[in-house]
């Protein structure tokens, strides 16, 4: 495990999860591709920081004390200038535990989830699902031991009903089943790594596009020991 | 850890016995296997004395020959001081009858015997189990010979993690005329487990096929047991219970809430070489699948060859909830074959898949029907749903059908209907290595499974 992987789990275990700029951090340095984001703490550093993200850009509130940003109007999704930018500040600064803002970029593509959990069974596992936001509706996902090959990868999104979704259904783009498969790959080798410390992970969603597969918002519950 | 005086002991000691009871567990076990099976049994209860004019020993210290294994059957409480003299006396392993340990909330005392088996490298099996059958050697489980239903020794063998569900699934596994080899009990699996039992069945040539009934597996064992079975040569086929979720957890993730165990173990299940099956009767009938075709792995392509229509439907049905193509039959194939039927059916067999010959059908017809079809690529397993009503039907089509699979390497699977006024049509197939289902989804079912193999 490297130091900066092993300097983040450790600064996170009195909260118990990883707060999502940190954890997009630690999925970076898995060699996985995430949103272009900017964590801000004072008004003039969000709003220089919006300039290098770019508008329309989400905003996400980050604290300790909230990881179900959305419950509390944590999430302002399309922040169009500086003036929407300044009252999204003000909100989120009212909010518990408010430890600056996120500014991240909006992207585009067709929503998956990839996800990890702890199984007494089995170790440590990883899921992969159509729906991003809605998989808890659809339920269609697909589960394997971590790590994974590409081929297992490959196999396990094959396996999922909506993959017709993702390979250009009705005139849709087509995403990359390939870049898909690669990170699948890379985040199993992750939650393979961290299997003494995650209890459960989500990224979610993953933005899948013609060429790259991109996170866009992470989740990393630690075990309690 | 090796297991094969477990398995196949020359000589057993069943300690506690019973010098009063002749119902008693130990009783049960001791006569059956002194009378009926191969390994040397002794007795023994600190009385000492006599039973069916056999001579119990004090201990197991007195017995003057060499124990392979023995069978306690002991109050709870004894069996960690119990175990100790098996070691002292150079016993290679136990199976351990008693209940009272984890299950009873006793994992002290579990842990106890636990510590004693890996200190001294003491193999056992259970506790709160019955144990082992394997023919010709022995049978442990506490069930009267007259009670028992063994059909044939065969190749099929289980593993188990209830006693009384190993019971019924060897019951109805004889009952479809399946042959077991090995069945093991394998109770609260303190040392030996699906793991350990997966090992020896891989190198055990008299298992070909493995069957396994489970409620879950201990912390971390899932995983060693998807990587040994990972490395099996032989069909392992598995159904397990306990899968509804017990009750809400509050999760912070997604994947949490929507992986709960049942949903994970099915998932890694299924990216591996164990087949997990929904029903005992798919269990029942895929053991059966692979204990005829042990070796065989099949596409989904299915002919079915019926002598009524309705069968022909239900079968096409249950191929379609199954996943299997009741494969299209190309024209001019339609033609040659109707060539070769008889005058009888010539004209009023229908010959789209499935295939109904009518009740005007006999044997000949049948026979030529299935070779045909034996030798097209495109058919991968032929399913035959044959009924006695049909008045040209003989008892000799099994042994004809039999031949052509001897010569062809695709499966035939049968359908007729079990009832022992037919006896004689069924052992025709049966004897000569072709299953026989009880219902039409049954056969389906076969199929399905040698399908679903992965080599």
């Amino acid at each position: 495990m490297k130091p900066e992987v092993k300097e983040i789990i450790n600064g996170s275990v009195k909260s118990g999860w990883v707060l999502e700029p940190r954890a997009k951090e630690l999925i970076k340095l898995y060699g996985l591709a995430t949103s272009k984001f900017i964590w801000a703490k004072t008004l003039e550093g969000t709003l220089q920081g919006a300039k290098k993200v770019h508008y329309p850009l989400v905003a996400k509130i980050v604290s300790e004390k909230i990881m179900h940003k959305s419950d509390v109007g944590g999430v302002v999704v399309g922040v169009r200038d500086n003036n929407q930018m300044a009252e999204v500040f003000e909100k989120f600064s009212k909010l518990e535990g408010f430890d600056g803002v996120l500014l991240d970029e909006m992207l585009g593509g067709s929503e998956v989830i990839l996800g990890s959990k702890y199984d007494a069974q089995f170790g440590m596992v990883v899921l992969v699902g159509i729906g991003g936001t809605s998989v808890e509706i659809y339920k269609d996902v697909a589960l394997r031991m971590a790590p994974v090959t590409k081929d297992v990868a490959i196999e396990a999104l094959n396996s999922l009903r909506g993959i017709k979704l993702l390979k250009g259904y009705r005139g849709k783009e087509p995403v990359s089943i390939d870049k898909l498969a690669s990170a699948v790959v890379k985040f199993s080798k992750m939650a393979y790594d961290l299997r003494n410390d995650v209890e459960s992970m989500d990224l979610n969603p993953v933005m899948c596009t013609k060429d790259k597969a991109t996170v866009a918002d992470a989740r990393i519950i630690l075990k309690t020991h | 850890m090796d297991l094969k005086k477990l398995i196949e002991p020359e000589s057993i000691a069943v300690i506690g016995v019973s010098l009063t009871n002749p119902f008693n567990p130990a009783n049960i076990i001791y006569g059956k296997n002194h009378y009926h099976y191969k390994a040397k049994t002794y007795g023994v209860n600190p009385n000492g004395g006599q039973i069916y004019g056999q001579k119990i020993y004090k201990s197991i210290k007195e017995i003057p020959e060499k124990i392979d294994m023995a069978v306690l059957a002991v109050k709870a409480g004894l069996v960690p001081a119990t175990l100790l003299e098996c070691i002292a006396k150079g016993v290679a392993g136990a199976i351990i009858i008693s209940g009272g340990f984890a299950e009873a909330g006793r994992k002290d005392l579990q842990d106890e015997i636990i510590k004693i088996s890996r200190e001294h490298d003491f193999p056992f099996i259970g506790p709160n189990c019955i144990g082992v059958y394997s023919h010709p050697f022995i049978d442990t489980s506490f069930v009267q010979n007259e009670r028992l239903i063994y059909s044939r020794r065969g190749n099929v063998s289980l593993i188990s993690q209830s006693g009384g569900i190993l019971m019924d699934l060897i019951i109805k596994l004889s009952q479809e005329g399946v042959g077991l080899s090995r069945t093991v009990s394998i109770g609260n699996k303190a040392v030996v487990d699906e793991v350990e039992l997966l090992k020896y069945f891989k190198n055990d040539a008299r298992t070909k096929v493995i069957g396994m009934y489970m409620e879950g597996f201990t912390a971390d064992r899932g995983r060693l047991f998807i990587e040994e079975a990972g490395k099996l040569n032989k069909p392992l086929v598995l159904f397990k219970s306990g899968k509804t979720p017990s009750g809400l957890k509050a999760v912070s993730s997604h994947t949490a809430s929507i992986a709960g165990d049942y949903v994970v173990f099915s998932e890694v299940l299924k990216a591996s070489k164990a087949l997990e099956v929904g029903t005992m009767g798919e269990f029942v009938s895929s053991c059966e699948a692979f204990s005829a075709y042990p070796k065989t792995s099949i596409g989904n392509n299915v002919c079915i060859i019926s002598v009524s229509g309705g069968h022909g439907a239900m079968a096409a049905d249950s191929c379609y909830s199954a996943g299997l193509n009741n494969v299209a039959i190309p024209e001019e194939d339609k033609g040659k074959l109707r060539s070769l039927l008889s005058k009888n059916i010539q004209a009023i067999a229908s010959l789209n898949n499935p295939l109904d010959l009518t009740g005007s059908t006999g044997d000949d017809d049948i026979f030529v029907t299935t070779k045909f079809f034996m030798d097209k690529d495109y058919v991968d397993c032929i399913v035959l749903l044959l009924l006695p009503y049909v008045p040209h039907l003989s008892a000799d089509i099994g042994a004809r059908i039999a031949q052509l699979v001897m010569e062809h390497n695709k499966p035939i699977i049968t359908y007729m209907p079990h009832v022992d006024k037919y006896g004689i049509f069924i052992d025709g197939f049966e004897t000569n290595g072709i299953p026989v289902a009880h219902s039409v989804p049954g056969a389906i079912s076969m199929a399905k499974a040698l399908s679903r193999r992965k080599l």
